[in-house]
């Protein structure tokens, strides 16, 4: 089959692309911040609304059980995913930035002290760095950052010196969302445990892209949001080896999530619901599953061989743009272009991209620390999903004219 | 020229335009010919919070007139700066800050007011009317002392 078969079939599961934006055909790139949903996953939700809305591991009442079997279902469906040993190493949260919190503040409370140190990279998100810094201010730990070379790409061999007797823990994301740099976290995790240290994988730019298998990492926690992977928004993954999740202390407190509560002493429950208090989004969670059966009927092979031509064709045109330079130039890199034209602001360009129908980012994407490294306010964001198609990229490049003259 | 008067002729200009692109290049044009604002106010002090692009606006009286001055690292956003000086600057501030700014939307850029679009058009009249109440009240006390 051809590329724009493909392409059109997978398009025709997601109502939304059929809308117009300012009289014109809504092109729709900003994939790296929120993708569509699928008609599945809309209608998962609604389905669970309609016919079995219920609270979760509190009924014996059959409605409540019910909730509870698709609830617990989807769990399975992601430990499946992402290859996890068991089913309770998977926490849900409301999403990659909870999940980053929480194993940062439940491992910080037990494990991070005075002087120790987290390692960080250049390229992460604001999500994988306050957190940290919450951590290591209440602790009065130190932050050390592995640095980013001209092409965007971490600079392994620096790892090298930066970990100590000191280091506690390394937190790197899998694909840097403003960039589409694919890390070495293999590499990362190997040199790590060597030292007897822990990794945090930031994945929420890896889930919607690679096939993740923790197992075969050996990565120690793995955070995602659904909403990146054609899911709901307000859920998300705190995947924790077991061992960690046993070890390290609950990090909200409430119901669901204990054992015994008395006044005197409360007993947590077993994972996963020690890291679970309160009603979660089962609605979201529901929503989740049906994501992921999503992308492995679609196939995640065909999904990146799709946005493999994409990124190629979307570069070739673009650097054939003259003034216009592209910042991030991994050789291992996702459906991610972020550039900018002669010296417009991002935000001017962005401004008229808008009115010409094309939903696209402008900013520093929270990643301040990775612009700053660069020199720019930030940057002019397309990133691709397999429902993109090269007549959208067309439309992209013939809107990058015009914004060069314009402001030309 | 009242701020009244000077309202009611960009409205009379932006009439004249019949599309969003003539509209922005001309924001785009007024962007490129405001004045520089000197190196020494854009900093934190003037900085408008609230915006994707840098906004300083800087303010002072004048013979009892408020005087604006202001820029942007983004050329529509100086544009639109520019419109406000043009409105603002040099009008009597008690003026100023009772002014309800209903030009913004007869020429069509209410989407701008919005507090989704960070381009901060809001927070620059935001802190246009500030300065405007604070000079207007410092006049009104050296008022009264007199
Ligand atoms: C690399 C990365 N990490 C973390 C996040 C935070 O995800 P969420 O806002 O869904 O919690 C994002 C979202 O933009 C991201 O791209």
């Amino acid at each position: 089959m051809s590329l724009n078969t493909d392409i059109q079939k997978i398009r025709k599961s997601f109502p939304i692309l059929k809308q117009e934006m300012n009289d014109r055909p809504l092109v729709y790139l900003d994939n790296a911040a929120t993708t569509h949903k699928p008609r599945v996953v809309i209608d998962a939700i609604s389905e669970y609304y309609n016919n079995y809305n219920s609270n979760v591991h509190r009924g014996v009442h059959t409605l409540s059980q019910k909730a509870t079997e698709a609830f617990e279902n989807s769990r399975e469906k992601v430990r499946e995913t992402i290859n996890a040993a068991s089913a309770h190493e998977i926490i849900f949260t409301s999403g990659a930035t909870e999940a980053i919190n929480m194993i940062a503040f439940s491992y910080g409370e037990k494990y991070i002290g005075e002087g120790d140190e987290i390692i960080i990279s250049g390229l992460e998100h604001h999500s994988n760095i306050v957190p940290w810094q919450l951590v290591a201010e209440r602790k009065n730990a130190h932050i050390k950052v592995l640095p980013v070379n001209e092409k965007g790409e971490l600079i392994l061999e620096k790892l090298d010196t930066l970990i100590t007797k000191k280091t506690r823990i390394i937190a790197v994301n899998h694909i840097s969302n403003t960039l589409g740099t694919i890390n070495p976290v293999k590499e990362i995790i190997k040199k790590a445990h060597n030292h007897d240290i822990p990794v945090l994988v930031d994945g929420a730019q890896g889930i919607p892209h690679l096939d993740v298998d923790v197992q075969d990492l050996d990565v120690d926690f793995y955070c995602f949001s659904g909403h990146k992977v054609y899911g709901p928004t307000g859920v998300g993954v705190a995947y924790g080896k077991e061992k960690w999740l046993s070890d390290i202390p609950p990090y909200k407190g409430g119901g669901e999530m204990i054992n015994r509560v008395t006044f005197e002493k409360t007993t947590y429950n077993d994972l996963p619901y020690k890291f679970e208090a309160g009603t979660p989004n089962i609605a979201g969670v529901i929503g989740l599953h049906k994501a992921l059966e999503f992308v492995e009927s679609t196939g995640k092979e065909k999904i990146r061989q799709i946005e493999r031509e994409l990124l190629d064709y979307a570069t070739s045109q673009l650097k054939q743009i003259e003034g216009l330079k592209i910042y991030g130039e991994a050789t291992n890199k996702t459906s991610v272009i972020s550039f900018l034209i002669n010296d417009i602001h991002p935000y001017d360009a962005g401004t008229i991209f808008d009115k010409l129908g094309i939903a696209i980012r402008t900013g520093h994407h929270c990643t301040q620390p990775l612009m700053d490294h660069f020199k720019i306010p930030g940057t002019v964001r397309a990133s691709f999903a397999p429902y993109n198609t090269k007549k959208e990229i067309d439309i992209l490049v013939e809107a990058i004219k015009k914004v060069k003259t314009m402001f030309g | 020229m009242s701020i009244q008067a000077k309202q009611e002729e960009i409205i009379e200009e932006f009439s004249m335009f019949d599309d969003w692109m003539d509209k922005y290049n001309y924001l785009i044009e007024m962007g490129n010919s405001l004045e520089p604002l000197d190196e020494q106010y854009k900093t934190e002090k003037y900085l408008i919070s609230g915006c994707q692009s840098q906004v300083w606006l800087y303010a002072w009286m004048e013979d009892g007139k408020l005087m604006i001055r202001g820029d942007s690292d983004a050329v529509i956003t100086k544009g639109i700066v520019s419109l406000l000086l043009r409105v603002y600057s040099g009008e009597p501030p008690a003026e100023v800050y009772e002014d309800d700014h209903s030009f913004i939307d007869q020429i069509g850029l209410q989407e701008h007011l919005s507090p989704t679009r960070s381009n901060g058009l809001m927070s620059m009249l935001k802190q246009i009317k500030l300065y405007a109440l604070a000079f207007k009240t410092k006049q009104e006390q050296k008022d009264k002392n007199e």
